[in-house]
């Protein structure tokens, strides 16, 4: 039985089509209180007092909770941040004091009556202003911060995080490079903007165990990070997930929850209940970061590149968060899926007063992509060669160092060449520019990604396998069900195993941390990796217990048993068999007497010497593949208004092996959307004072329906041997390379060199009349 | 105020605030669910559902407004030619966006079966899905277009 890369659609897929879907929001209770913030106007401001006097006294009121009831300060790899703002505020939406009331009516009631002052500071717009040498501080205790390992912070200045790639010789690269050109992209922060916002409930229950129920892609490092933040056994703890409404990223940020907590705590422990507005969803929790990028690039007449110097300036917000650790990611990868032996790579993440970023789908891959590329582009203009040909000559094989140091193998390495070569085929590359009519024209633009994961070495996950009476199997994991219908795969990779239905795997969708074996977030595209090896490792301790216990019965041998079709059997003699559920509860002999138990399979997997980076010279192990892709974008523009149409997205993308045929697809082409709407139309807009001005989703505009191109999606199958089936990660790649194949495509129709996002008509408009958005 | 509505079919009634939206109102007070709040303000359709037979995003609705109108929402459909053409066609993944796209197509497809693209683009544009690639979605509808009209089961509310 083939299981593995059939379109078997998603298990929560009747749940979700009436409703039956709970998200943490849905959770509506009587007895529950509600909480409301007051967030500050300002971008940057002293808080000189909190008067919530009259709010306290308005009807159903409870508790007022400020940055006075907690000196905690959060924060993954630099504790910087207080739950609740305490003397000062960074960034607008910042959360001053919390109202929890019998009602959400009440408690935004009481919310507005709350009486803030503030004196405002000057504001830092961007990572160039935040690094003049008269900006503002934002962060004067930056060297007494607890931080991680890989946190390098210039105390007495804005700079959070320093990482640095250092590999080969630079000088020589310069000497042997014939042609040099400069790029500099630049785009601010954006949005993650899923449709469900983000929510946590919370209480303190008699016993003392907290519970929290929470949006979130990462319950069990709640769990951890509650633990540590507030002193408590982390046994404690119980974190609840049920299905996630969109996270891309947005939603490993551990943010509502420690607010929830503080505020159960101050009503004796009573349930409250937190829901972001979709204003607060956008400027009060993390979005995505913004980048300042310089490439330098050094080649020979025929394309070789000899050098590349690399310098990012992430805009890290007014808090870290992830931000240092994206940065990271990114320096990991800087080069792109190029051979480059001689690189240097100065990646500083910089305070700045906007809302502070999260992870977002990528993690710093489509931004390092965008810097590259557009750099490649440049490069092949100057040269006068094709662009394609350029990328081609430069990518990296198997053989090749990765800048991490890392050695590159068939296996650690996607085959780019491969999908750069098929997408030359789909995107008609020969005719990749033509005239529609004396206004129009079409021009495809094209791009090549790499992405290794980044997360903890230590990173695991487990799985629990438990039988029913009639045979069939339930399958649990700690991976969230945040869309991408990971535990529907992994019932895939069970029933493959078993050599059974995928209808008779049961998947349990709910984390909770009290009983579903930890995984340790649902980040990076690891969901199949991780779990997946967990869940094989539980389907063959299963077997192992199944077949002993058919050994007994069927006196024979284990080793001359298979199981498959729900029944275990002797291999040379299949008629001689027993079904799985006669054993799987345990055996009764015709006595009665019984042997065995209930089959309980359990597997874990911990990841395979990962090595964190060197922050001065970049060695280490970031992850255990480097997947692969190229794309493509078509266009049609106006030369009028510079409106254009967004015609075809392409992408071929090595999968190693795909598990599930249209859920690969969704995944690519879904991300393939978000990619090109954040590089055609999305960024928060900021005023003079720092404050956003599009923090709703009337302003602040996504792509809808009809505005999407036609999809083309390949996939290669170039297996990963350490992965599952030889799966390769695949939910983030396919928004990677989109920003830079528009900018390309929007660049070549327009005849200007676009390196700004998001590309407006009025931006690509400017560009061509000599304005800003070239370089 | 105590205020009598129709929904999926059976007439229900409850004590509310003259400002209570009807989505809080379906959420709060009868627990469907299904209607879910992405904006409240009318930008993201997540919180459609059918008012006498028309799409309506209950964020924009006042409770006391719908009272007499027959209300579908998602709990009120089964099995609906919108609901299997978005499993078969992977139409959704966080499945935040569905309930409200379902209803949105449903409508479509019993207001114009016949609808021409560009009248299918006019209606699906009023919600937001950013899981997907709108393709799905789009293949979905044309599926559910091209079949037999849909049933409302009045008994599962
Ligand atoms: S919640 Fe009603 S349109 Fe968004
Ligand atoms: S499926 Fe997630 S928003 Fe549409």
């Amino acid at each position: 039985m083939e299981t593995i890369g059939q379109s078997v659609p998603k298990k929560e897929s009747p749940d979700k089509v009436s409703g039956a879907a709970m998200y943490t929001a849905d959770r509506i209770e009587a007895r529950m209180l509600h909480a409301r913030y007051v967030i500050s106007p300002y971008a940057h401001a002293r808080i000189a007092g909190v008067d919530a006097a009259e709010a306290s006294r308005m009807p159903g009121v409870r508790a007022i909770v400020t940055g006075q009831d907690s000196d905690v300060l959060t924060g993954e790899e630099l504790r910087d941040r207080p739950v609740i703002a305490r003397d000062r505020v960074r960034y607008q939406g910042e959360i001053v004091a919390v109202v929890v009331a019998d009602t959400e009516a009440q408690a935004k009631g009481a919310a507005d009556a709350v009486r803030v002052r503030y004196e405002p500071l000057p504001v830092v717009h961007s990572p160039a202003a935040a690094l003049r040498p008269d900006a503002p501080i934002l962060h004067e205790r930056l060297g007494e911060y607890v931080r991680g390992a890989g946190v390098i912070p210039i105390p007495g200045t804005n700079v959070a995080s320093v990482i640095r790639i250092a590999k080969g010789d630079m000088e020589q690269g310069w000497a042997e490079s014939e042609i040099v050109v400069d790029n500099r992209v630049t785009f601010g922060p954006s949005d993650h903007a899923a449709m469900e916002t983000r929510s946590a409930i919370c209480e303190i229950r008699p016993d003392g165990h907290i519970v929290i129920e929470s949006s979130t892609q990462v319950p069990f490092a709640v769990k951890k990070y509650i633990a540590s933040y507030f002193g408590i056994d982390s046994g404690f703890i119980i974190v609840k997930t049920p299905f996630v409404g969109g996270a891309y990223g947005g939603k490993t940020a551990i943010h509502l929850e420690p607010i929830a907590y503080l505020a159960s705590r101050a009503v004796g422990g009573r349930k409250v209940k937190l829901v972001n507005t979709r204003e607060e969803d956008m400027v009060t929790s993390p979005g995505r970061i913004g980048l300042d990028a310089v490439v330098r690039l050094g080649s020979t007449r025929d394309g070789r590149i000899q050098a590349a110097q690399i310098l990012y300036h992430f805009d890290g917000g007014a808090y870290n968060d992830k931000s240092s650790d994206v940065a990271r990611a990114a320096a990991a990868d800087c080069s792109g899926p190029y051979a480059i032996r001689n690189l240097h790579c100065e990646c500083l993440t910089v305070y700045t007063n906007h809302t502070f970023p999260a992870a977002f789908r990528g993690y710093g891959h489509s931004e390092l992509t965008m810097a590259m590329e557009r750099a490649i582009d440049k490069l092949a203009d100057t040269l006068g060669m094709d662009p394609w040909d350029v990328r081609m000559i430069n990518s990296i094989k198997p053989g090749d160092i990765a800048p991490t140091r890392d050695r590159l193998t068939r296996s650690n390495l996607g085959d780019i060449q491969t999908c750069l070569r098929r997408l030359k085929e789909l995107s008609d590359w020969e005719s990749s520019f033509s005239r529609v009519d004396d206004y129009k024209v079409r021009a495809t633009g094209i791009s090549c990604f790499w992405k290794n994961s980044s997360i903890d070495s230590d990173a695991g996950s487990g799985a629990i396998l438990l039988f029913n009476p009639d045979g069939s199997v339930n399958l649990e994991t700690g991976v969230v069900e945040i869309g991408t219908g990971t535990k529907t795969v992994l019932a895939q990779m069970v029933a493959e195993r078993f050599g059974m239905s995928v209808d008779r795997v049961h998947v349990k969708f709910a984390v909770n941390t009290l009983d579903t074996p930890e995984h340790w977030k649902t980040v990076a595209s690891r969901g199949t990796f991780m779990a997946g090896r967990a869940a094989l490792k539980a389907a063959d301790d299963a077997i192992r217990q199944l077949k002993d216990i058919a050994a007994a019965v069927l006196k024979v041998v284990p080793e001359d048993l298979a199981i498959g079709g729900e029944k275990v059997f002797l291999r040379d003699d299949p008629s001689l068999s027993i079904p799985v559920k006669d054993i799987c509860y345990g055996y009764k002999y015709p006595n009665g007497h019984a042997i065995g138990g209930q089959i309980i399979g359990r597997g874990v997997y911990i990841q395979r010497r990962i090595e964190p980076l060197n922050p001065l010279t970049g060695e280490g192990t970031p992850g255990p593949e480097w997947g692969v892709g190229a794309q493509a974008v078509e266009i049609e523009l106006d030369l009028r208004d510079c409106s254009y149409r967004l015609l075809r997205s392409i992408s071929v993308i090595d999968a190693g092996r795909v598990l599930n045929l249209k859920g690969a697809l969704g995944q690519v082409m879904g991300a393939s959307a978000m990619g090109l709407s954040y590089a055609s139309r999305e960024a928060f807009y900021y005023n003079a004072d720092g404050q956003v001005l599009d923090p709703t989703l009337r302003d602040y505009t996504l792509m809808r329906y009809g505005e999407n191109p036609a999809y083309t999606v390949e996939f290669i199958e170039n297996p990963c041997l350490e992965a599952p089936f030889g799966a390769r990660a695949l939910g983030e790649h396919g928004l990677i390379g989109m920003p830079a194949a528009l900018a390309s495509a929007v660049s070549r129709a327009a005849g200007v060199r676009l390196n700004v996002l998001p590309l407006f008509p009025e931006t690509v408009w400017r560009a061509r009349n000599g304005g800003e958005g070239t370089s | 105020m105590r205020l009598e509505w129709r929904i999926n079919g059976e007439g229900r009634s409850a004590d509310i605030r003259p400002a209570d939206l009807l989505l809080d109102v379906l959420r709060e007070s009868f627990g469907l669910t299904g209607a879910k709040p992405g904006c409240r303000n009318g930008d993201c359709g997540a919180c459609t559902v059918m008012a006498n037979g028309l799409p309506m995003k209950s964020c924009l609705m006042l409770a006391v407004e719908a009272a007499g109108q027959d209300i579908v929402t998602i709990e009120g459909l089964a099995n609906a030619p919108a609901q299997r053409a978005f499993i078969e066609m992977f139409a959704f993944q966080c499945g935040y966006c569905t309930p409200g796209f379902i209803l949105n197509v449903h409508a479509l497809s019993l207001a114009h079966p016949q609808a021409d693209e560009a009248t299918v683009r006019s209606w699906l544009q009023s919600n937001i899905c950013r899981c997907t690639s709108y393709e799905e979605i789009r293949e979905a509808v044309y599926s559910v277009l091209g079949s037999a009209r849909g049933t409302i089961d009045a008994t599962n509310g």
